[in-house]
């Protein structure tokens, strides 16, 4: 069994002075996908966003180790540049700066200014390089260009907040393919160095790429752990009800 | 001085308007300024100037060691017209004093496009006045390279009053970039420019005006434009460069139909800077169109953005977008869009926006990678990036790299 390159151990977080996360633990394996489900508000975004660095959300306690180093503390910024990048489910406007600028700043001078066009080619978002950041963007579009920038940024460990959410079924497929893409699935199993942790509330996107492991968040915490595809099947029988049920079953029995 | 242009009526309104208050901006004291300077030269090459006066030029946008890429020049320093040169058949360039003595019709464009009484300014530019450039297209001819025009002043505690008059005849096409500066970066001065535009049938003008003063300069311009039928008036002013106090509001008058004004303003104001800036535009024809976007970044100065346009013909169409951008706690912006429409079917809309930068999206951009200050950085270069429709691409260019140039005294 490879490595794990990320740990999340004992992670307790606040926002705003209120406790999000109770004790969540974690491991992601070099080259491995996983899947986050849970309902609305069980945490899941907020695991995404302190595991990125985001200093709205307060680790009171338990680390986060990446690549062997314990960056519970470091700035958002450095655990970009140190290979953790994220796809945000509702990223921000910004106005005057353009999509092209940034894939380059993305790309850091990595590659030549033509990659850029390749990349939008391949996100379907050539007319889209000179428009402003997500002004007017669709649900799809929004998370193209979310992925695209990513695949400039090649991240080892990539975030993926929601990407059915707000897509048609047109557009899931090529998003599908781009998350794909960014995680090397087109690689042989042993010679992938990229990982994901996908959040997902419909599984939707499991029709489009494979994960190893599906967890369930409940209430701030991650109530179950398995295979994706069982996991989403219960959810799809019985919804995140039975889920929460048998998380508070399980929470009073002390199982 | 400028001897016998002006008709009675215009000393006599002049001199009744001589300590008019202007509507907006600091009341300015003309008294403590000297008005007249002697013994300049009277013809100078320009690529002669001193090395220090060239680069304050060029900071203005003026360009004058290779002028393969202007289509004319007329530099004037101080009260006197020190060059005027012209690269291309169908354009005048020369000072406004030798135009009016060529010229008999020229009085029929003098104060038509701004009232001579507007306020003490305009009223003192007509007392006291110290020439201005005259640049006019001949029908027809359509410049490829701008026509620079560079206002400098030099003496201290000088005020500079000049007139401008630019005439684009029918189907012609100029374009204009103006640098304003000063020899120094410390001392005293009073601008006061009077520009009239008169864009005739068919007509196009881009003007260009790059304003590069000193912390102790104070400035009024006054501007109007008269655009006629299926005319383009096509305004960029920026001022990335600190200023004491600058007040205009230039106002175009679209009279005839389908005829189209469009401003871009960029205004930057550090501490001890206070800037109040519109642009204006009344449409007075059927089909006339207007769209004004103003930029203000206050990094502790006060700005007030203003901007209005008057609807009072049917299907006219306007656009005003004012965007202001507090990067220090200590600086003011208060944006005055007004819109004022006086028939049906009139189409007016504006947006207004004032803040800071969104935390959310620096934390954004640094999620990608980039530091705090390369996101901010980007954040303010896209705020301050407006694409202009129209502008030739070497101007385009020009433009983008002065306000580059100074982005980074913002951070």
């Amino acid at each position: 069994m490879r490595d794990a390159a990320l740990t999340v151990e004992q992670l307790t977080v606040e926002v705003e002075g209120r406790e999000i996360l109770h004790s969540v633990n974690l491991e992601t394996r070099v080259g491995e996908t996983q899947v986050l489900f849970g309902p609305n508000g069980s945490g899941k975004t907020t695991l995404l966003m302190t595991i990125m660095g985001f200093p709205k959300y307060k680790v009171t306690r338990g680390k986060i180790v990446f690549r062997g180093r314990d960056i519970t503390a470091l700035p958002l910024d450095e655990r970009a540049r140190l290979g953790i990048g994220m796809s945000f489910q509702r990223p921000p406007v910004v106005r005057g700066v353009r999509m092209r600028d940034m894939v380059a700043a993305c790309l850091r001078g990595r590659e030549p200014e033509e990659s850029i066009n390749q990349l939008a080619e391949k996100a379907n978002l050539t007319d889209f390089l000179g428009r402003e950041m997500n002004y007017g963007f669709s649900g799809g579009e929004i998370k193209r260009s979310e992925l695209m920038q990513l695949l400039a940024q090649k991240p080892t460990l990539t975030l993926i907040d929601e990407p059915e959410s707000g897509v048609d079924l047109v557009n899931i497929a090529l998003i599908g393919e781009l998350i794909n893409s960014l995680l090397e699935k087109d690689c042989p199993i042993p010679e992938r160095r990229c990982m994901g942790l996908i959040i997902t509330h419909t599984g939707h996107i499991l029709d489009y790429i494979n994960a190893r492991t599906g967890y369930v968040m409940c209430d701030g915490v991650i109530g179950c752990e398995g295979d994706p595809r069982e996991i989403l099947a219960t959810i799809r029988e019985k919804g995140y009800q039975e889920c929460i049920s048998c998380f508070l079953r399980r929470r009073t029995t002390g199982g | 001085m400028v001897k016998a242009i002006s008709s009675e009526t215009h000393r006599d309104k002049a001199k009744a308007a001589a300590s008019k208050r202007a509507a907006f901006g600091e009341d300015i004291d003309l008294g403590i300024y000297v008005s007249s300077v002697g013994g300049q030269p009277s013809e100078v090459e320009p690529s002669k100037l001193p090395a220090a006066t060239k680069k304050r030029m060029l900071q203005a946008g003026v360009t004058v060691d290779d002028r393969s890429q202007r289509a004319g020049t007329f530099i004037q320093m101080d009260n006197a017209p020190v060059h005027s040169s012209v690269g291309q058949e169908g354009v005048e360039v020369m000072a406004v004093s030798q135009a009016l003595q060529k010229y008999d019709w020229l009085s029929d464009y003098w104060w038509k496009a701004v009232a001579v009484d507007t306020d003490k300014y305009t009223a003192n530019v007509e007392l006291q006045q110290h020439n201005g450039y005259f640049i006019r297209t001949l029908p027809g001819y359509k410049t490829i390279y701008p026509i620079q025009a560079c206002l400098y002043l030099a003496k201290a505690r000088l005020a500079q009053n000049v007139h401008n008059v630019i005439i684009a005849e029918e189907g012609s096409e100029l374009h204009i970039i103006t640098g304003c500066t000063t020899a120094s970066d410390e001392e005293a001065g009073l601008h006061l420019g009077v520009s009239e535009f008169y864009i005739k049938r068919g007509a196009k003008v881009t003007f260009t005006m790059i304003h590069n003063w000193n912390p102790e300069v104070a400035v009024r311009p006054r501007t109007g434009v008269i655009i006629e039928q299926n005319g383009l008036f096509l305004s960029n002013y920026v001022l990335m460069k600190p200023v004491r106090s600058l007040q205009m509001y230039p106002t175009a008058r679209c009279v005839g139909e389908n005829a189209v004004a469009r401003f871009n303003s960029i205004l930057t104001a550090g501490p001890g800077t206070s800037l109040d800036v519109g642009s204006r535009v009344i449409l007075d024809a059927r089909g006339a169109k207007t769209e004004i976007i103003s930029r203000a970044i206050t990094t502790g100065g006060s700005i007030v953005a203003r901007g209005y346009i008057e609807g009072n013909a049917p299907d006219v169409k306007g656009h005003l977008e004012c965007r202001g951008l507090i990067l220090a706690g200590e600086g003011t912006i208060h944006a005055i869009p007004e819109l004022k429409g006086t028939l049906e079917g009139i189409d007016l809309s504006h947006e207004a926006a004032v803040g800071k930068i969104a935390e959310e999206e620096v934390e954004y951009l640094m999620a990608r990678g980039l530091t705090r200050s390369e996101a901010t950085a980007t954040i303010v270069r896209g705020f301050l990036r407006v694409d202009i429709e129209g502008l030739p691409p070497l101007l385009d260019a020009e433009l983008k790299h002065a306000i580059e140039a100074s982005e980074k005294d913002l951070m």
